[in-house]
């Protein structure tokens, strides 16, 4: 049955080209649903090992039993790109997935914020998350499992709190501040005056303390790079495992900033293909278009209504109305330039977000759920909102003092309300396990005082 | 664009490859949910505690596992608190203001998932461990000795023990093993060899050997009267289980015997434990002679190491005082520990009750008596410390 997939992937491939798409050649793998499944559950197909995925595994496991997940393929954006397909699903489907990979391949090599990480972390992103996974399995044998399960706790836990805005590869911030201005002071008639009165000693030079610029100079918002960089005593095979776990953040974003639009636009072109693909037959055909319908629909047909929005369908059906008012080049145009951000603010028009029942709605903690309106603004606030900052609370270095204590302040204002403290005191633990000096938390109570949270 | 230029009208090419035949054998999320399950015990053996003054562990204890109900670890991230109300998108039929979902009670924990991210903090699942495992880290946790036994040379069995091997001997004892050994280098160096010749059986030969006695006798005695009620019962029994527990890590055959007493003593087996009372005075002399009988009777201080544990509230008539003094000067030589915990509602200044008077003033002469109060459930880790401390200095 393999073997018929690839069968029809080269004249889907030509077909694709003929349309236009522009990819990274795909290096497809058919593999048993286990490890698909774990290649979900790690974000890459070789990764760190980590307890915390041995929990995530579970729940997959668990979820999966109970037949509320069934994942059909996983790509890798690189040059070549890697996809996996599930070994056991039917040929209709995976000639399917084929062609939806064939789409996200194209978005990758397209969108702006794919091409700017691949410019900054080259293509192999795959390969070196598999060398970094090596490295730290043989820091186990070396320093024990206890010492480096310590760094990766602190460092998973902080895995969304990076710069995306900032190079991956970033020096130190600047160790002398701006040239001093009292170079110029005997220049100046005053001051050239002042000092020749009697009596009067040269002014004493400021120490060299005093000369050093503030670290951070402005508020820091990748913790992993500052962690890695500024804190007291890591040892070089700690700071390796931070810059590891930031670089493979920075690697996820991009799939994370525009998963709606990724999503609907190999949806898109997993229709498109099929449809135009004359050489399959007709009940492959058809089965596939089940398969389509079952991926890329709001709800299930029994339901009335979803609390969530389902970004194959979302994307699939504003790529639709994109391609149809505005032709393909344009949307071809949106594709580079947007994320989910501008692509939701800009695209999801009112007659659209009507057609689709959009609506948004208001849960309170007594667990009653309301609908609250379908008015356009607040339904893209409402899509957009769990992907600001990463989907993490904004959490930044403001002051590294001289004793060595690291200072965190927490943008509750931006954020609308504190942070959960019990898991933040568990965070700042596994951060004091690596920076072993105090570490300061400022966030705010459930009645807005402000609180500190501190590990001596 | 310049990569077009460079790779005028390329066809990417796309491969396809079968699935490697390792992907089936390794599982890197069983792994790490090895680990996981790792950590967790990790978990219960630091709050070992907790888990078995909590609810009845021990009750429950059934093929030498406890069953030990644990949440999933999470692993901390920041963030927010859980808002008072959250909007979200949805989609589908509905007007504003139209009620998806009413509000529902508050249920218990234990009702499964919870909307939101909390839901993966919610799954339980049950570890079972073995109670020798949770001992172990109970004793590890609590520093405690290991107990000594006697050291005296009555207190020796013979014991044989295999040692050597023979040309001669019973044929249960042949070692075949040594035997094929001897006929392979007797073969290596003829000839002609045959398989096997008598000469090359090997039996194994047994000596008697003295080894020192590793039975144990623990009597428990317990104060029935009617001042003990079930909070002091329950003490006792919590005192009485693990000091036992204690014992057994050391000596592979305990036997135990309890003893009740008000005015008179008599013997009752454990399942009566929280059922037996009395009524009247209290005589605790009457407990200790019956102890110092079940000594002389059943066990017999060469053969076995002897505990007594005594729990009382403290009060003794006084027309007892000389008597029971009489009995612990008795009875004490002949055991390698005494100990006396009293139960109280409260902690007292100091033991100004008529046994802890006894007892205290005995301890003197005797080191191997031990006294303490015991007030709640964590006092009596520490009176069993500090009980299994002193055993093992005074031995």
């Amino acid at each position: 049955m393999s073997g018929t997939v690839a069968e029809y992937a080269p004249r889907i491939e030509a077909l694709a080209h003929k349309l236009g798409l522009d990819y990274h050649p795909v290096d497809f793998e058919l593999v048993p649903t286990t490890f698909m499944m774990e290649v979900a559950v790690y974000g890459l197909p070789v990764r760190m090992p980590h307890w915390s995925f041995g929990v995530r595994y579970i729940h997959e496991l668990i979820r999966r039993s109970m037949g509320h997940s069934r994942i059909f393929e996983v790509m890798f954006p690189g040059d070549p790109c890697r996809a996996y397909l599930v070994s056991t699903n039917t040929l209709a489907e995976n000639t399917l997935v084929t062609a939806h990979v064939l789409g996200h391949a194209d978005f990758a090599r397209n969108n702006q914020l794919f091409a700017r990480f691949e410019q900054m972390a080259g293509t192999h992103i795959v390969e070196h998350a598999a060398a970094q996974a090596h490295r730290i399995e043989e820091a186990v044998g070396e320093f024990g499992q206890q010492r480096v399960e310590a760094v990766l706790d602190a460092a998973l836990a902080l895995e969304p709190h990076v710069d995306v805005n900032m190079e991956l590869h970033r020096p130190d911030y600047p160790t002398e501040p701006k040239p001093p201005t009292e170079q110029k002071a005997d220049d100046d008639p005053f001051r050239g005056r002042f000092k020749g009165l009697p009596g009067e000693k040269d002014a004493p030079g400021i120490s060299k303390e005093h000369r050093r610029a503030p670290i951070p100079s402005a508020p820091e918002y990748d913790l992993l790079w500052f962690i890695a960089h500024y804190a007291p005593e890591l040892e070089d095979w700690e700071r390796d495992i931070f810059l590891a776990v930031r670089e493979e953040s920075f690697y996820f974003y991009p799939v994370f900033a525009c998963h709606i639009m990724n999503e609907g636009w190999a949806s898109y072109w997993h229709a498109r293909l099929l449809r135009e693909a004359d050489f399959l037959p007709e009940s492959l055909y058809l089965d596939a278009v089940k398969a389509h319908s079952d991926v890329v629909r709001p709800f299930a047909a029994e339901q009335q209504a979803t609390l969530t929005v389902n970004p194959y369908h979302l994307g699939f059906s504003m790529w639709e109305h994109i391609v149809e008012e505005q032709g393909i080049e344009q949307a071809r145009r949106i594709c580079r330039e947007e994320d989910d951000f501008g692509f939701v603010r800009n695209y999801l028009d009112r007659d659209l977000a009507k057609k689709l029942g959009l609506f948004v709605y208001e849960a309170r903690s007594g667990g009653e759920i309301q609908i609250t309106g379908r008015n356009i603004d607040a339904v893209r606030e409402a899509i957009l909102a769990p992907k600001f900052n990463y989907g993490a609370p904004r959490i930044a270095v403001s002051e590294l003092r001289h004793d060595g204590t690291l200072v965190l302040v927490h943008d509750h204002a931006s954020d609308g309300r504190g942070l959960d403290l019990n898991r933040a005191s568990r965070v700042l633990d596994y951060l004091h396990g690596v920076w072993r000096r105090p570490v300061i938390l400022h966030t705010v109570d459930a009645r807005g005082e402000p609180h500190e949270l501190q590990k001596q | 664009m310049s990569e077009d230029f460079l790779t005028p009208n390329a066809q990417p090419q796309s491969r396809f490859f079968a699935a490697v035949s390792w992907y089936d054998l390794f599982s890197r999320g069983a792994r790490d949910w090895l680990r996981h399950n790792e950590k967790v015990r990790e978990a219960v053996k630091q709050r070992v505690r907790e888990f078995i003054t909590g609810p009845d562990v021990l009750s429950r204890a059934q093929g030498g596992t406890v069953l030990v109900p644990v949440r999933l670890l999470e692993h901390a991230r920041f963030r927010l608190r859980d808002p008072e109300s959250e909007a979200g998108a949805g989609q589908g039929a509905g007007e504003p203001g139209q009620v998806l979902r009413p509000a529902q009670p508050q249920t218990g924990e234990d009702e499964g998932e919870r909307r939101g991210g909390t839901a993966e903090g919610e799954v339980k699942f049950v570890l079972e461990l073995k109670v020798d495992d949770f001992l172990d880290w109970l004793w590890e946790e609590m520093k405690l000795p290991e107990l000594k036994p006697k050291q005296s040379p009555a207190a020796e069995d013979d014991d044989l023990v295999r040692e050597g091997w023979d040309k001669r001997g019973a044929r249960s004892r042949l070692d075949r093993r040594r035997t094929v050994k001897e006929a392979v280098k007797r073969r290596a160096i003829q000839e002609h060899p045959v398989p096997f010749t008598d000469d090359d059986l090997r039996f194994r030969q047994l000596v008697r050997r003295p080894k020192p006695a590793t039975n144990a006798a623990v009597i428990f005695a317990l104060d029935v009267s009617g001042s003990m009620g079930e909070t002091e019962r329950q003490l006792a029994k919590m005192f009485f289980f693990f000091a036992l527990q204690g014992i057994r890590r050391q000596y592979p055959k305990v036997e135990t015997a309890f003893v009740a007493h008000t005015v008179n003593a008599w013997e009752f087996s454990e399942e009566d434990f929280f059922r037996t009372s009395g009524t009247g005075g209290t005589a605790s002399s009457s407990a200790f002679n019956l102890a110092f009988e079940l000594l002389q009777s059943r066990y017999d201080p060469a053969r076995y190491n002897s505990y007594v544990f005594y729990a009382s509230d403290g009060e003794n008539s006084s027309e007892d005082h000389e008597p029971a003094s009489a009995a612990l000067r008795r009875l004490a030589p002949e055991l390698n520990y005494l100990g006396y915990v009293e139960l109280r509602s409260s902690h007292g200044i100091s033991l100004q009750t008529e046994m802890g008077g006894i007892l205290t003033e005995l301890q003197h002469d005797h080191p191997t008596i031990g006294v303490r109060q015991v007030a709640s459930q964590e006092d009596v880790w520490v009176a069993l410390r500090e009980f299994f401390q002193q055993q093992a200095e005074a031995a």
